[in-house]
């Protein structure tokens, strides 16, 4: 699509108001670990922040969306500031942060609503913020809407100390193996799914190997007479 | 007084009785001894996902199945968490592992979510792009027909997995000359491509085009209309439309189901928009339209590897920028596939900044800019989706693979229960499910 195509609306870029979760605090110019960074620049502190939330008007059918899904929580009695948390629009995509109690009936009403129907979950993913503090896990969700050929995310988090969220495997069915991967590989509880237990590690494995905190794992190998590092241990830039 | 074939062992959930084929009259007895009819059995292997990868548990009370379960996990490899290791080139290697049947699919998927997250999705070249549909075209047809191939294979139709196989191997050999393997390529990279197609390559996918078209009505005489092979797939593995719906299940188990969703018409990528090709359906939901669909599949991947051809022109295959592409192009030395001398000469030589460069893109890897992306492609088996999330760093924060086949696999049990033991072999073959990609 050439910019000429596009409406006033899309082309312009949706506003940011307030600043993204804060990640991680990057220390120096190239993310080395161990010392090295001989740049002067060794002394940067920069914290990493995600894209921060956008507000009106999000451009193109998201704010269709959000005003349906808006109208559609306030009809249920719902006060939508309390079940959407915030809303970011980044990349051409729409993510919307849900507070975790609110998360099955937010999914209800978009998976219901005539002028939602997302009817496809594409699963959840676990991604685990260790600097995130209070809200290190995050369930991420995809819905697919077939009738009206969209596509949103939806967001929820909690913290490394009370890591429950609701199933919503009574309103998709495929999450079933899905929330069960979560669990299995980030420790996020899913309240309410009908056999919570792990699906790809044995079911005696301690710990949960994607969270951050859990090590990679692997041995040295030598490599034409030099020892090469586990990639855990390697050099890095992050 | 023959041998025992079936040995038995008590163990603290009854006795367990592993049976070898031939004689079942040991076990006969012993449900005739027991207090109820149940019998809880560990199917299998049959399939190739099977051998030690996939457990089928399935509960039967005579010929019927009750309850049927998959015992998966045996293939985990840690190919998510592996990639938080690596930069985001590196990544390309890993998940062509994942679903190793698909591997274009894995790579592209990838690839087009951390161009997405770098916001260089438009500047990928055209000739990058069109040789990426055509790799993922033919990888449908070579998916395709394993899935036929193995699938007849279980129904005892041996011929069709000659068939299956004879043709995949004419597919393989194009990978071979293209990317230089066979199987795992990681061919394709942010951004573009590894190398440009070598000589010869455009004629030999030709080649391969006008046999295909030769081979593919084989197919059709040998089952479509063969009485014994519907009667097999006909009504078995019965999953409708609210059902594949509430599963997740996509792809030609979505296509049978008689609704024409398609990830390559509805949310268009790689320039999808711009081929002619159909969506074939199905109303059956079952296993035989599923068998349909992807034969039907394949002679449209076929129309559309002949369109990329006809589009191909000579142009870059990597973006520009220096700063995303790979530094060294690949040429062929006395000792292999490796950084070409004139790179070399360049590097050592003439530009100290261009070592640097160099250096520092190889070690390092380029940053790609914080935030989350969710790109799906349309695979063989259904939606195959890749959420990538980058800290801002060089290397993934995180990467998860939606895998069509694992999603499909849960459907099992709604396919197989209540049906015959022998149609859970027809219901598993058409669900078409790739360990690799269901574990990760």
């Amino acid at each position: 699509m050439s910019e000429q195509e596009r409406t006033p609306d899309e082309r312009l870029p949706s506003q940011r108001g307030g600043q993204g979760e804060a990640i991680r605090v990057q220390r120096g110019m190239f993310g080395v670990g161990n010392g090295g960074d001989t740049s002067g620049y060794g002394g940067l502190v920069r914290t990493v922040r995600l894209p921060g939330a956008s507000s009106r008007p999000y451009g193109g059918w998201f704010d269709e969306v959000a005003d349906e899904l808006e109208g559609a929580l306030e009809e249920q009695g719902l006060v939508p500031e309390n079940a959407i948390e915030k809303t970011v629009v980044d990349r051409g995509e729409i993510t919307f942060h849900i507070a975790r109690e609110h998360l099955p009936r937010v999914a209800r009403t978009l998976r219901d609503d005539p002028a939602l129907r997302f009817e496809l979950c594409t699963g959840v993913s676990g991604v685990h913020f260790e600097g995130d503090k209070g809200r290190e896990l995050h369930a991420v969700y995809h819905l697919r809407s077939i009738t009206h050929n969209r596509l949103i995310r939806l967001e929820v988090s909690a913290p490394d100390s009370d890591p429950h969220v609701p199933s919503i495997v009574d309103v998709y069915p495929t999450n079933d193996w899905h929330e069960r991967e979560t669990y299995d590989f980030f420790g996020l509880i899913f309240d309410g799914h009908p056999a919570l237990t792990r699906i790809f590690m044995p079911a005696d494995w301690q710990g949960h190997p994607q969270r951050k905190d859990y090590p990679l794992g692997g041995i040295p190998v030598e490599y034409k007479g030099a020892q090469i590092p586990a990639p855990d241990q390697r050099r890095s830039y992050t | 007084m023959s041998t025992p074939r079936a040995s038995a062992r008590d163990t603290t959930e009854g006795t367990v009785y592993t049976v070898t084929g031939g004689d079942w009259d040991e076990i006969a007895e012993a449900a005739k001894r027991a207090d109820d009819e149940r019998i809880i059995v560990n199917m299998g292997p049959q399939h190739p996902s099977t051998h030690g990868v996939l457990r089928l548990i399935l509960e039967i009370d005579g010929e019927t199945v009750t309850e049927a379960r998959c015992g998966i996990g045996y293939l985990h490899t840690g190919i998510e968490k592996n990639l938080e290791f690596r930069n985001w080139t590196q990544g390309t290697t890993f998940v062509t592992r994942m679903d190793y049947l698909t591997s274009f699919y894995n790579e592209t998927a990838y690839c087009m979510g951390v161009e997405r997250l770098l916001g260089i999705e438009d500047q990928v070249p055209d000739r990058a792009t069109i040789v990426r549909v055509m790799l993922m075209e033919l990888n449908r047809i070579s998916s395709h027909l394993v899935c036929i191939a193995t699938g007849g294979m279980e129904l005892g139709a041996t011929t069709i997995m000659i068939y299956g196989i004879r043709d995949r191997e004419m597919i393989l050999d194009l990978y071979e000359l293209i990317t230089g393997l066979r199987l795992n390529h990681a061919y394709i990279r942010p951004g573009g491509l590894a190398q440009d197609l070598p000589p010869g390559a455009v004629d030999a996918v030709r080649e391969f085009v006008k046999k295909m078209r030769k081979n593919l009505p084989e197919y059709d005489k040998l089952a479509t209309g063969n009485p014994i092979f519907k009667g097999r797939l006909q009504d078995v593995g019965y999953l409708d439309l609210a059902g594949c719906m509430a599963l997740g299940a996509t792809g030609p188990i979505l296509r049978a189901a008689g609704l024409p969703h398609d990830l390559r018409k509805s949310q268009p990528y790689c320039g999808y928009e711009t081929y002619d090709f159909d969506v074939p359906t199905a109303d059956t939901c079952d296993s035989y339209g599923r068998f349909l669909i992807r034969l039907e599949e394949m002679r449209q991947s076929l129309r559309i590897v002949e369109q990329c051809l006809d589009r191909l022109e000579p142009g870059p295959v990597m973006v520009a920028d220096k700063k995303i592409a790979w530094p060294a192009q690949l040429a062929l030395g006395p000792d292999g596939l490796g950084n070409s001398l004139d790179h070399i000469k360049k590097i050592m030589g003439t530009s100290m900044e261009a070592l640097i460069h160099h250096f520092k893109l190889v070690t390092e890897g380029f940053r790609v800019p914080p935030g989350q992306v969710y790109v799906a492609v349309e695979s063989p088996k259904g939606e195959l989706g890749v959420h990538v999330v980058s800290d801002g760093g060089t290397r993934p924060y995180r990467v998860h693979f939606r895998d069509p086949s694992f999603t499909n696999l849960q459907s099992m049990a709604a396919m197989c229960e209540g049906g015959q033991v022998a149609d859970v072999i027809v219901a598993v073959a058409s669900i078409d499910p790739v360990m690799g990609g269901v574990d990760r």
